[in-house]
């Protein structure tokens, strides 16, 4: 078989075995719909100015929790597995058969993209029904689709990454946790910023691609202005992970 | 050069395919090749040997067994073979490819049974083993791997569910899926308990009987007692004695001894005096073991002596092994690079 059929048939093989594991599956899930009801009904009512725009909270907490998802299914699940496959021996049975590596990870990405594009569809759905969101059409969506799939690959990639920096899979969701839960806060996911916001905030959000990406997925949901500098600042994020991921993934277990 | 040995080796793979009975009708010269050769072999973590030169050949259908206390350098050997790591120095030749620069050709041809390695929780056995099969050129038939090792019952069982004895099996299956020319075999009992043991032997004789070349590292000597054609004992990183289990350091040739337990106050021949241990036991080496013997019990039942708890006895492998690796494991493969080698 050919590398692109074995990626596809390792894709089976992944999307099988996630969804037998109820609770990733339902983590993977619930997390971003549960933060959206708890958030909205915290602060819904409430307004966000996004540049000379006023949106409902309860709107811009639909495009929040979809990136949240999406950065939970791609960074953190991809960080994660593979640091836990990599302590119990996966990776090296992997490493040591005939499956070239790019089938092996490429299908993990690929399933982390396909449940990053679920998710926000069920985002999107749950955000129409219940809080107003608008669906992303024509060019928008051809461009909300294009930062949902960069976005996506760059946190994989990012998530592949990382991965060089947990020792052992009992430090993994510190590590995880610990890089990103912060960024999500000083980039606005969780509480909007106002116009009170510190700079060094604003500083830290414009470097890091997570607000980049959200700003992308509340050109679909909302209709702010849709800026190809966000595309190109989440790219080059993921262009430097997958460099990073190249240089120093393992596949076996780190000593220590 | 290297690209002929590999095509070689492919020819006789398929007449493998027909099963063991061609294979040995249909026996050429590339089945006298070795299976592995390896000369002058090195290879140091941070300036320290753990590897300092060893030499190996393993024909083609042996059962091979490299013995060695923790930290001898047995997976540091056994890693470099499956190409997992590289050496500093020395040849190495796994059937016909360099397991170096040659690696991905050389995956499709061998089958590895690491120390501890999981697989995914919530795949059946079934499709574990499909999903495996599809990463190689020629499997063999799923169904039928899963027989040879004995895991029919479990066939549609997720590996979850599974003991870990049948895991164990499992990565047997696993290792056997793409019909490989050679398996290596890590401890492949650690951790086993006695039946355990006993089945994964049997599965192990029952894949030398298809003509596989097993490589077996392993700390246990009735393992390599039962199993291996022949033994190589690696200490500190250098191979400290080779040859069949029944012969190894010339234990067929070592000197016997012979151990009882005399009452009060009688008195053996002159050359079986010695003052007794703790236990009242006297124990004495015999040069000429059936003619030696045959004069104390002479004497003993001459005299009417009992002799408690009679018996002689010649060095068993254990034995052996423990006098070749004394003093020598000291010099532990440093780091822990080589994980509990």
């Amino acid at each position: 078989m050919t590398v692109v059929t074995l990626t596809f048939s390792q894709f089976r093989y992944v999307n099988k075995a996630f969804w037998r594991n109820p609770s990733r599956a339902f983590f993977t899930f619930a997390f971003p719909l549960m933060f959206l009801v708890i958030f909205t009904a915290l602060l819904g009512n409430g307004t966000v100015h996004i540049g000379a725009m006023a949106v409902k909270a309860s709107t811009y907490y639909v495009a929040a929790m979809a990136s949240f998802g999406v950065i939970t299914a791609c960074y953190s699940n991809i960080a994660m597995t593979l640091a836990f496959q990599r302590d119990n021996g996966i990776l090296k049975r992997i490493d040591g058969s005939p499956l070239p590596s790019s089938s092996f990870l490429g299908s993990r990405v690929l399933h982390a993209l396909f449940v990053a594009v679920l998710l926000v569809a069920i985002t999107a759905g749950f955000g129409r029904a219940f809080y107003g969101a608008e669906l992303p059409n024509g060019v928008l969506l051809l461009r909300f689709l294009l930062m949902l799939v960069v976005g996506a690959m760059a946190f994989c990639a990012l998530g592949l990454a990382v991965t060089a920096a947990i020792p052992n899979a009992d430090a993994a969701p510190a590590i995880v946790n610990a890089s990103i839960l912060p960024l999500l806060f000083l980039s606005g996911i969780f509480i909007p910023f106002g116009n009170d916001t510190p700079t060094w905030i604003m500083w830290i959000a414009r470097i890091f691609p997570v607000r980049h990406f959200a700003a992308g997925m509340q050109a679909g949901f909302i209709g702010t202005a849709f800026d190809w500098t966000d595309v190109i600042v989440v790219a080059a994020w993921g262009v430097a992970g997958l460099v990073l991921a190249i240089r120093f993934f393992s596949w076996e277990p780190r000593s220590g | 050069m290297r690209l002929r040995l590999g095509r070689e080796q492919h020819d006789r793979k398929s007449s493998a395919e027909l099963g063991p009975g061609h294979q040995t009708a249909n026996a050429t010269e590339s089945d006298r090749l070795p299976a592995i050769e390896v000369r002058g072999l090195e290879k140091s973590y941070g300036g320290v040997p753990a590897v300092a030169g060893i030499d190996l050949t393993i024909r083609p259908g042996e059962i091979f067994a490299l013995l060695g206390p923790n930290g001898a350098g047995k997976t540091t050997t056994v890693e470099i073979l499956e190409g997992y790591r590289t050496r500093d120095r020395g040849e190495v030749t796994v059937l016909g490819y360099d397991p170096g620069p040659d690696r991905t050709q050389m995956k499709a041809h061998i089958g590895i049974v690491l120390q501890s390695t999981a697989v995914e929780q919530y795949l059946t056995v079934a499709e574990t083993l499909t999903m495996y099969a599809e990463m190689f050129p020629h499997p063999r038939p799923v169904d039928e791997v899963i027989g040879l090792v004995g895991l029919t019952d479990k066939r549609d069982a997720r590996v979850i569910q599974l003991s870990g004895g049948l895991q164990r099996r499992l990565d047997m299956a696993i290792a056997l899926i793409g019909d490989p020319q050679l398996l290596f075999l890590d401890e492949p009992t650690t951790g086993f308990d006695p039946s355990a043991r006993h089945e994964a032997w049997d599965v192990i004789k029952d894949l030398a009987a298809l003509g596989k070349t097993v490589f077996l590292t392993t700390h246990y000597m009735d393992e390599a007692q039962y199993l291996a054609d022949r033994v190589a004992v690696i200490a500190g990183g250098r191979i400290v004695a080779e040859g069949p289990p029944s012969t190894l350091g010339h234990r067929e040739r070592s000197t016997a001894r012979v151990r009882f337990r005399l009452p009060a106050g009688s008195t053996p021949p002159s050359d079986f005096r010695a003052p007794p241990g703790s236990d009242g036991f006297v124990e004495i080496a015999v040069d000429e073991a059936v003619s030696d013997v045959h004069r104390l019990l002479h004497w003993a039942v001459e005299e009417g002596v009992e002799l408690e708890g009679f018996e002689v006895k010649r060095p068993s492998l254990e034995d052996v092994y423990l006098s070749l690796t004394d003093n020598r494991s000291d010099a532990d493969e440093p780091g822990g690079a080589g994980g509990s080698s």
